[in-house]
């Protein structure tokens, strides 16, 4: 047994993405990190949406083209210093 | 002088992450770094009324987002809402987490997170209704809090939050079908969809 009650694991599981996010209160954060240590399956939980998280941010990241680059410095020179 | 200096100093380096969500939103790198350029050279252009301290990132972000809309809005629609909120929570974990929390070797969870490929996450993001995968994009590939994004996307905090949440349901849910389709996860280890976060007393079960 966990310890934990299914109370505690609806009000984790429901701040889920807040925690991830790191949206929450300290207070509220150190709350559920303390049913983390308690409750397997929540951290579990919690572990896998994390690692998801940084498979997603990683894949979302793409090379800027060197072309680009030189492309926009171009445009912005020949707009000339503003003032 | 030191005007255009600065700009190219201060705002270049951002070119990346705009690029990267640019041609998420866009899906074509031709329309994406027209996109780029465009939020550079408006940028430039408003840069005096910049204010020094604010946050230059979140800025450049408004910009893209602002011209990604202008361009583009002939084209939105209203996405498909309600199939995404069929879908339940953490859907990917709740189909993929046995409760067999003794079992050694790799899990589905782990077998799923390691077999999927760049491509496909990528494929998944960019199948996203784009409302919903703008702000999936600012979060988890950006790192921007809520309240940057509402700013960025003009929209209240609430709004965000709830976006944020159907786009990662259904992105979940397209890693999943991905998954069984091309079976990187063993059938058998996938449990019926259930409620398997409940915590149960041990020993019962099927």
């Amino acid at each position: 047994m966990t310890g934990a009650s299914k109370s505690d694991c609806t009000d984790a599981l429901e701040d889920l993405y807040r925690y991830l996010d790191g949206e929450l209160t300290a207070e509220r954060r150190a709350r559920i990190a303390e049913h983390l240590e308690a409750c397997g399956p929540c951290l579990s939980a919690f572990a896998f949406e994390q690692e998801l998280k940084v498979v997603v941010s990683r894949c979302g990241e793409t090379e800027v083209p060197a072309e680009l680059r030189d492309r926009v410095a171009q445009a912005i020179a020949e707009l000339g210093d503003r003032r | 002088m030191a005007d255009q200096a600065t700009f190219t100093d201060q705002a270049m380096p951002f070119m990346g992450p705009l690029y990267s969500t640019a041609l998420r939103m866009t899906r074509n790198p031709a329309d994406a770094e027209d996109l780029v350029q465009e939020t550079f050279l408006k940028a430039y252009r408003a840069f005096a009324s910049f204010q020094d301290g604010t946050n230059l990132r979140a800025w450049l972000f408004r910009i893209l987002t602002n011209s990604y809309i202008n361009r583009y809005r002939a084209q939105q629609r209203r996405p498909d809402e309600t199939d995404i909120d069929d879908v339940e929570d953490l859907y990917l974990y709740r189909r993929l987490a046995g409760g067999d929390e003794q079992r050694v070797g790799r899990s589905a969870e782990d077998q799923l997170l390691e077999g999927i490929s760049d491509d496909e996450v990528r494929d998944a993001l960019e199948a996203l209704p784009e409302t919903f995968r703008l702000v999936v994009l600012l979060a988890d590939v950006e790192g921007f809090s809520y309240k940057e994004i509402a700013e960025i996307a003009e929209i209240p905090i609430g709004t965000v939050m709830s976006r944020l949440h159907r786009g990662r349901k259904a992105l979940q849910k397209r890693l999943f079908d991905y998954a069984m389709d091309n079976r990187l996860i063993d059938v058998g280890d996938v449990p019926p969809a259930v409620e398997v976060l409940d915590i149960r007393p041990t020993g019962t079960g099927a």
